[in-house]
């Protein structure tokens, strides 16, 4: 989740997010050089005392500021075409789940096996137990196995909402009408925290999501005790 | 064959990659394989021959599709004002 006076991304809890990170790591290292060198350049100019102001044309210079940025343009789009590429694999989930998105609350159907499906709502802030985060606990998580690849499909019951879960590098519209798939490995047991990343009324900054990771076994006995409960 | 069918309905552990829809955008998927449950059951029972290897669109519809459409439609179905043609 995130901190105060956060800068960067959350910790990552899946390989995609990894690369993302790592991508942006490159990219923004390119960004930085490039400022750096140009603010030098920006004072070496307004502070110098030289005044010969008859320089006409230059080939070299010319050669050299045309390919120099035509390279970094292409060290910044190889790795971001091979992320690309890499979130569009063809994978074999092991799980599928469903998350609806309703005013104002999320949904989590859980229907390979048998029909499991509950409401996930935040839980008010003066209900919270201490050590819970504020606006983003739920009282139902959506607890998966760990290690697995997930497949989630994302739609909405009434109006326009947005599954998004930062750690996990995803965020997938959850439109009326609509089933949007996206998918994940989580690499690390934990808790993983989202906001609904559409407006959808009045409570739209109070729909938390909640990705519980767990190991295999600890899932089964969850969804067995939720089919019970239900 | 059924016993491919059966053995495949056995080892389920959800809706495997489907190449007809490779997108993001699986309403089609889940319709698809909805529409095909009930014309395998229509086209096998009509016939009277077994109807168990349907159960592979079941359970792929069950595991792709909304509970909330599945209702819906079902409701239709009964009601005789399903959109698709089954």
């Amino acid at each position: 989740m995130a901190h105060p006076t956060q800068l960067g991304f959350q910790d990552a809890a899946s390989p995609v997010m990894e690369e993302l990170l790592h991508f942006h790591d490159h990219a923004l290292m390119i960004v930085f050089l490039i400022s750096t060198l140009v603010l030098y350049i920006i004072i070496a100019m307004v502070s110098t005392k030289l005044t010969n102001k008859y320089i006409l044309d230059s080939q070299e210079i010319e050669i050299v500021w045309t390919i120099l940025p035509a390279v970094i343009l292409v060290l910044i789009a190889l790795p971001s075409l091979r992320i690309l590429y890499l979130m569009d694999e063809i994978n074999d989930p092991h799980l599928t789940i469903k998350a609806m998105g309703h005013q104002w609350y999320w949904s989590y159907e859980y229907t390979d096996y048998e029909d499991l499906g509950f409401d996930s709502y935040m839980v008010p802030t003066q209900d919270l137990a201490p050590g819970q985060f504020r606006l983003l606990e739920t009282d139902h998580r959506m607890v998966v196995p760990m290690e697995s690849p997930i497949r989630i499909l994302v739609s909405a019951e009434d109006v326009l909402h947005s599954w998004a879960v930062p750690s996990l590098g995803m965020k997938m519209d959850a439109v009326p009408g609509r089933l949007n798939q996206t998918a994940f490995i989580a690499s690390r047991p934990g808790l993983f925290y989202g906001q609904c990343s559409e407006i959808c009324g009045a409570n739209h900054s109070f729909m938390p999501i909640v990705v519980e990771a767990v190991p295999l076994e600890h899932f089964e006995n969850w969804s067995s005790l939720m089919l019970e409960d239900a | 064959m059924a016993d491919v069918i059966d053995d495949k309905i056995k080892n389920y552990r959800t809706a495997p990659f489907d190449s007809r829809f490779p997108n993001t955008n699986q309403t089609r998927n889940c319709f698809q394989n909805y529409l095909d449950f009930h014309r395998c059951n229509k086209a096998l029972s009509s016939k009277g021959q077994d109807t168990s290897p349907c159960e592979w669109y079941q359970r792929v519809y069950k595991s792709l599709c909304p509970m909330s459409w599945v209702e819906k439609w079902n409701g239709q179905i009964e009601d005789g004002s399903f959109p698709g043609k089954i």
